[in-house]
């Protein structure tokens, strides 16, 4: 028996909420930010340290694992709510720092304004500044993160408090092609990353005579250096789903499927749980919320095939078979999965849902430029000062990303380039930091918008070892189904082996570019059609550096192996001999105090004790 | 053929029954169920292979050629922890290459392989998602993030 029979969720909100309100009021809230990221920083052990130090001290408060906030630098975060104050988030919060908080906030009148990161809500407190108007939170839009690191991705009460469902509910109460003309004029395109219009893929699976349809999310996130589907879904799980529901009403669909990576187990818990609770509220089965929609989701877990991301191949896998694609057209929206027509979305897409469905597609179309509307998440990552989850409107420059969001690049260290797009992608050099994030003025550039991975270079990053290293990647994940990619990335990838062993030619860069040029054109899916991307956009924005591997048998950057030597200046050594210690195969040698000296027949350039030196007396040349 | 042992005190065929009574017999259940062999043996053996092939009616080369398309399919015995380093974009620029080097170099074993002493199994990852803490090495479940190579062997020491 679900737990409301009623035609609409007011009733069992308002209940949810008035709890919620009276629970607030009385006891102080402690949300512990636990995603995958937050634990690798330790969540887990500060989770374990509020738990013990909250019994022994006898506080009743209601501790939560939350999902991330984005701002991963600064992890383990941890916000503590106290009944008549803002929420204020600590940064790098240890378990030794939670016995301060605990005694020092929550049983007395200090909050620790040392350890606050910001406050969020009513009300001033000295010291701590707003959250939002951090220099890495000022120039971003929280649409669909809105609730990620704030609400408990656990329990649907929170996600109901929040407003919602509330877009279902209206969706519902709506014809789907009233719902197809909402998102036609909220401009919103496939977050996936090739940016085709979400309405009309609709549209075209909704008009179909064929029965029954499909709906497939697409959780499979796979490019190197992305991770905003899976923080979405450990923080925000239900957001995913009330947009499933959404699509699944609209296009007609009876069945949805989560295709996600099995190398997201914190997710997949988080949506199996928030499943079930679906099917306890009734939001799931047979005739929801009154309406004759009758709707089912299962999960299928990819077993690791960068290939999957493409539709085609994304079917075949959960048809059980080899994840190889297809001609299209047919489109899926045609003739998908078994056959029948079928709408595969991102994650982000689908999440970006209620909120349209619930503020009209008007008032999502105000962010963003004319061609890309609304706002985009991105894993900032890499050689830049704060990384993260970020959101922003589709149309801000590059340079506001790095600078202001990424707070730039670390060590005083200058920029180089920056990838999006990921392996299918391509990097932008400095003299494309201006550039609008939007889809076409990306393409232009050479790259795409991709689903979201953002990584920044610096002069340390050597551009042909990028080019190299995205290269094997998509030459490894190439299902060998058609020759241009099988066959043509390989010889790319053993030219650019060439090439950073210093011993490329320079016709190699000729042979270079026509490869590159074929496999785009010729390939027979997305995969092999952007491969080449990173090739192409290095050569042309760093030529240069291509050249000083061939001619000069030189890196620049100081990275490929085979070019590089280490050696120790003597000037600045102080003989502290923590190199001499941690060097695993005791090729440095010297007296304690004097200057140490690297054996370069033993080095196997592993860098440690470029790593491990506090003098910057270790030279890469 | 070669026949592995099934732990667990279960003889080979009883720990398959269950696994295979819980799959429907349709093709779409191939990967689930070889996910399911996998998560219970910690890897696909030979053995399984063929009675996975049986229940799904399919030929064993089928069940092949589905498995080894996925990286998640691994075809020998793990060790008895499994470090995966993770060579993500973010990974590769903050050095994850070279700690990949090293630690291969240090425990003489290549990705995808066993220690001769059964200690640890290696694998690369693509990603992990943990791109702000890069870069990143699991052992077993746990992740260590902002790692260098001497730090992850300092790490791997802690196992036996």
């Amino acid at each position: 028996m679900p737990l409301t029979n009623e035609k609409n969720l007011g009733k069992i909100r308002e209940q949810i909420n008035s709890q919620w309100k009276a629970d607030h009021s009385r006891r102080p809230r402690v949300l512990v930010g636990a995603a995958t990221c937050g634990r690798a920083a330790g969540a887990l052990e500060v989770l374990q340290a509020f738990r013990g130090e909250l019994e022994a001290k006898k506080i009743d408060a209601h501790l939560i694992e939350v999902g991330c906030v984005g701002l991963c630098y600064l992890e383990p975060i941890v916000g503590i709510e106290k009944p008549g104050y803002p929420l204020i988030l600590y940064q790098q919060v240890s378990p030794q720092r939670v016995k301060a908080l605990v005694e020092r906030w929550l049983l007395r009148d200090d909050p620790c304004a040392e350890y606050a990161l910001g406050k969020l809500g009513e009300g001033g407190i000295d010291g701590i500044p707003s959250f939002f108007d951090l220099p890495m939170l000022a120039p971003q839009v929280r649409i669909v993160l809105k609730n990620c690191g704030f609400i408990d991705p656990k329990d649907i009460k929170e996600y109901l408090v929040n407003n919602g469902y509330l877009g279902l509910e209206k969706a519902l109460g709506m014809k789907p092609g009233e719902i197809i003309e909402e998102l036609r004029k909220s401009g919103l395109r496939g977050r996936g990353g090739a940016g085709f219009p979400t309405w009309r893929k609709w549209e075209i699976c909704r008009s179909s005579p064929t029965h029954p349809k499909y709906l497939i999310c697409n959780a499979d996130e796979g490019d190197p250096g992305a991770f905003m589907n899976r923080s979405l879904i450990e923080g925000d799980p239900h957001a995913l789903l009330e947009g499933i529901l959404i699509a699944g009403y609209t296009i007609g669909a009876k069945e949805a499927f989560i295709y996600i990576r099995a190398e997201y187990p914190l997710a997949v818990e988080r949506l199996q749980l928030a499943i079930s609770q679906l099917n306890d509220y009734g939001l799931l089965g047979e005739g929801i919320l009154g309406s004759d929609f009758s709707f089912s989701i299962s999960l299928k877990k990819g077993a690791g095939a960068f290939v999957c991301g493409e539709e085609t191949a994304l079917i075949s896998s959960i048809e059980g078979k080899r994840g190889m694609p297809r001609p299209r057209p047919p489109f899926p929206a045609v003739s998908g999965l078994w056959g029948k027509p079928t709408v595969i979305n991102n994650v982000e897409t689908l999440a970006t849902l209620p909120h349209i469905l619930r503020n009209g597609g008007d008032w999502y179309s105000q962010y963003g430029t004319p061609t890309s509307k609304g706002t985009k998440t991105f894993a900032l990552a890499g050689k830049v000062e704060r990384t993260g989850l970020i959101e922003v409107p589709l149309g801000i420059s590059l340079r506001e990303i790095v600078y202001q969001i990424g707070g730039g690049i670390p060590g005083g260290k200058g920029f180089k380039a920056v990838q999006t797009g990921g392996p299918s992608g391509g990097c932008l050099p400095a003299a494309k930091l201006d550039l609008p994030v939007d889809y076409e003025s990306l393409v232009q550039a050479g790259s795409i918008m991709g689903s979201g991975g953002m990584i920044v270079m610096d002069e340390q990053t050597c551009a042909v070892d990028i080019a190299r290293y995205f290269l094997s990647f998509t030459q490894k994940e190439s299902c060998g189904k058609c020759v241009p990619c099988r066959v043509g990335t390989k010889r790319m990838l053993e030219i650019l082996e060439r090439i950073t062993q210093g011993e490329g030619k320079l016709e190699d860069l000729k042979k270079l570019e026509k490869l590159a040029e074929t496999v785009k054109s010729s390939s027979l899916c997305g995969l092999g059609q952007t491969a080449p991307n990173p090739v192409l956009t290095t050569l042309k924005y760093f030529r240069d550096e291509y050249e000083a591997h061939i001619e000069e048998r030189r890196c620049p950057a100081g990275v490929c192996k085979q070019l590089i030597t280490y050696s120790i200046d003597p000037d600045k050594c102080t003989g502290c001999e923590v190199c001499k210690k941690t060097c695993p195969v005791q090729a440095i040698s010297g007296e304690r105090g004097g200057p140490h000296t690297i054996d370069q027949e033993l080095c196997t350039k592993c860098g440690n004790c470029y790593e491990v030196c506090q003098f910057d007396a270790v030279i890469i040349r | 053929m070669i026949k592995h042992p099934i732990k667990q005190g279960k003889s080979p065929q009883e720990g398959f029954k269950n696994i295979l009574s819980k799959h429907k017999r349709e093709n779409s259940e191939l990967i689930p169920l070889l996910q399911e062999v996998q998560e219970r043996l910690g890897y696909i053996s030979q053995e399984a292979v063929g009675q996975v092939a049986d229940h799904l009616k399919l030929s064993a080369s089928e069940v092949f050629g589905v498995a080894t398309f996925f990286s998640q399919f691994r075809f020998t015995k793990p060790g008895r922890h499994t470090i995966k380093v993770c060579l993500g974009t973010a990974c590769h620029v903050r050095g994850g290459a070279r700690i990949l080097d090293f630690v291969q170099d240090e425990l003489q074993v290549k990705p995808g392989g066993t220690t001769e002493d059964g200690r640890f199994s290696l694998e690369r990852i693509a990603c992990f998602g943990c791109c702000a803490l890069a870069p990143v090495v699991v052992v077993d479940d746990k992740v260590y993030g902002k790692m260098t190579p001497f730090k992850a062997m300092k790490i791997l020491n802690k196992y036996d």
